[in-house]
């Protein structure tokens, strides 16, 4: 069954779309700010986009700071609040459950999925943004040490930064390794974090016939979420609330690694995919499928 | 094959099936009918394991549902409502899919069975045009055929003949007969009295989500003790029999007899004429109409 889901959503012509639309943002940031050399000055506009002018290979965290407050949690909520909405407002629900395919199994299925869209989409966005940069930017500021051969993969990671091919915001330099492994990392936590999203929209799309309703129920708690988070009144709940934490995975560009914010981003995404997901699974398996 | 005991939904504060004892045979056709609104759909989808029973068992093919519901399912084919299909791809992708979704279906022989089932159903020449492409009686017969995919011994199937035309209609009233003769057991839900009447050899009749009929054709239309006469000499016909003649509407004569060829015999005899004689039977549509009421579909004041 996961194989089939996968196949669905590979055939599914919305996939592509979207990721390519996730990556046309970034793109046309950079085009524009390549073209005028107007970067917003450090410390303000989206995070990152000051520096990129200077190294471009720092370009994927600056895209990724763009697609995630809005574009990739909105991808992310469709999809994955169309999984059993969809099926069902489509029919096939019942034709896939009598065939029979178990629902826990469906919803297993259905997590991997919305899970493969939502690493796709991520990885998508980082590698074009990356080549936008390096090709836009160049991948190392021109007044820095200069030394070609840093560029090269592979080299070894052991020296304090030895070869200095991007900048880390706290003004370090990194070497292509150390920028490989904490890209990986703010991948990673950017996943994370949209499988918590996926969490609550999969569960709505188990308890509404309506993809438009778990879609937007999704992103209404994120905005919710958004608004408490700057509320100082709100403070005894912040540390729970699902976007606390999402912008940690910039964390990973300071030198060195700030990793409280990081594990508790983990921690907060990883509590909220496990109380939707049993709230979805306890939902889904005793439900009666009318449609 | 299906064995329910005291079988009962209520959806909130709606009764919609309501203590139903169904019982279907292997190598029954069984035809449910029933108003719209009477439970049909409902007791369909409990038997599939689709929607939960409130109170009640089922068993099908000799296994509780929805206990052993994935031992159940493999061996049924079933068609509820309208067909759906992934309207983006073509039908034989649709049917691999389904095919490949759940357990039972062998991958190596998954190429024949479609192609069968296509067969079987009148699509063998489809090509690669997506669903989105098809009409409404293609789509019909692509849900037969995703049905048929895993050669069935039980077929479910709720409404099936909607969007055929008369000739589709046809086709798939002989394409089950034919099923059924090589041993797959049907259960039919609809309300087409005249689909039923034709294919099928057991009914059941809900009414308000109660099954208030459930027996064989040929008992229900066994003949009523009436022998209804055409006579140009009607006046002597009704002198001849003196008290059995139970209605006279000009020349045709409902006559309480056993043996139309003993009236016959006697009318004949006796000098009557006789234009024409048929043993009375009931219609399906009079023991339907009998035993129902309005459908839920019909909203009016109750008048007692």
């Amino acid at each position: 069954m996961i194989t089939v889901e996968l196949f669905k959503l590979v055939r599914r012509p919305r996939t592509w779309i979207s990721i390519a639309l996730l990556c046309a943002l970034p793109v046309g940031v950079a085009i524009f700010i390549a073209v005028t050399h107007l970067a917003p000055p450090p410390g303000q506009g989206a995070a990152f986009l000051s520096a990129v002018v200077q190294d471009g290979s720092l370009y994927p965290a600056a895209a990724l700071a763009l697609v995630l407050p809005v574009f990739l949690p909105v991808a992310v909520a469709l999809v994955a609040g169309d999984s059993i909405a969809g099926e069902a407002t489509a029919g096939t629900l019942r034709y896939l459950l009598v065939r029979p395919v178990g629902r826990t199994r469906l919803l297993l299925a259905k997590l991997v999925a919305v899970a493969a869209f939502v690493l796709l989409a991520v990885v998508a966005v980082t590698l074009t943004s990356y080549i936008t940069g390096v090709a836009l930017f160049g991948s190392a500021p021109p007044a820095a040490l200069g030394r070609p051969g840093s560029l090269q993969a592979g080299i070894p990671t052991g020296g304090v930064q030895a070869g200095t091919s991007a900048t880390s915001l706290s003004g370090a330099s990194l070497t292509l390794t150390q920028l490989v492994e904490r890209v990986a990392g703010a991948v990673a936590l950017i996943t994370v974090s949209m499988l918590g999203v996926a969490a609550i929209a999969l569960f709505l799309s188990t308890v509404t016939d309506s993809v438009l309703g778990a879609a937007f129920g999704a992103l209404a708690a994120l905005v919710g979420s958004e608004v408490l988070v700057t509320l100082n009144a709100a403070a005894a709940i912040q540390p729970y609330l699902p976007t606390r934490y999402w912008l940690s995975w910039i964390d990973f560009f300071r030198q060195p690694i700030f990793w409280r914010e990081i594990q508790r981003g983990f921690g907060i995404q990883a509590m909220y995919v496990a109380v939707f997901l049993a709230a979805a699974w306890a939902n889904f398996s005793t439900k009666d499928v009318t449609t | 094959m299906i064995v329910t005991r005291r079988l009962t939904k209520r959806f909130a504060a709606v009764l919609a099936v309501d203590a139903v004892d169904l019982d279907v045979r292997a190598g029954d056709r069984y035809g449910l009918l029933g108003p719209n609104g009477s439970g049909k759909t409902t007791l369909a989808r409990m038997l599939l394991g689709l929607v939960y029973a409130t109170s009640g068992e089922i068993e099908v093919l000799g296994k509780p549902v929805p206990g052993k519901i994935n031992q159940v399912l493999p061996q049924v084919g079933a068609l509820v409502e309208e067909p759906a299909a992934y309207p983006h791809l073509s039908g034989r992708a649709n049917l691999r899919l389904f095919d490949a979704a759940g357990p039972g279906g062998s991958r190596r022989t998954r190429r024949q069975r479609i192609d069968d089932a296509l067969a079987q159903v009148g699509l063998e020449g489809i090509d690669r045009r997506p669903v989105k492409a098809y009409s409404l009686g293609m789509r019909q017969r692509l849900g037969l055929a995703a049905a048929l995919v895993r050669r069935p011994r039980l077929l479910v199937l709720d409404e099936p003949g909607n969007g055929l035309d008369p000739r589709g209609i046809r086709d798939f009233r002989q394409l089950l007969a034919d099923l059924n003769a090589a041993g797959t057991t049907i259960f039919l839900s609809s309300h087409l009295l005249s689909e039923v009447e034709l294919l099928c050899t057991r009914v059941g009749v809900l009414d308000r989500g109660r099954l208030v009929l459930q027996q064989d054709l040929a008992e229900l239309q066994a003949p009523t003790g009436r022998i209804i006469v055409q006579t140009p000499d009607a006046a002597r016909a009704v002198a001849l029999l003196d008290g059995r003649v139970e209605a006279r509407d000009g020349a045709r004569l409902v006559v309480r007899h056993d043996d139309p060829a003993a009236l016959n015999a006697r009318l004949v005899a006796d000098g009557v004429r006789v234009s024409e004689m048929t043993v009375h039977r009931r219609t399906l549509e009079e023991v339907v109409l009998d035993v129902t009421s309005a459908g839920s579909d019909q909203v009016g004041g109750t008048r007692q």
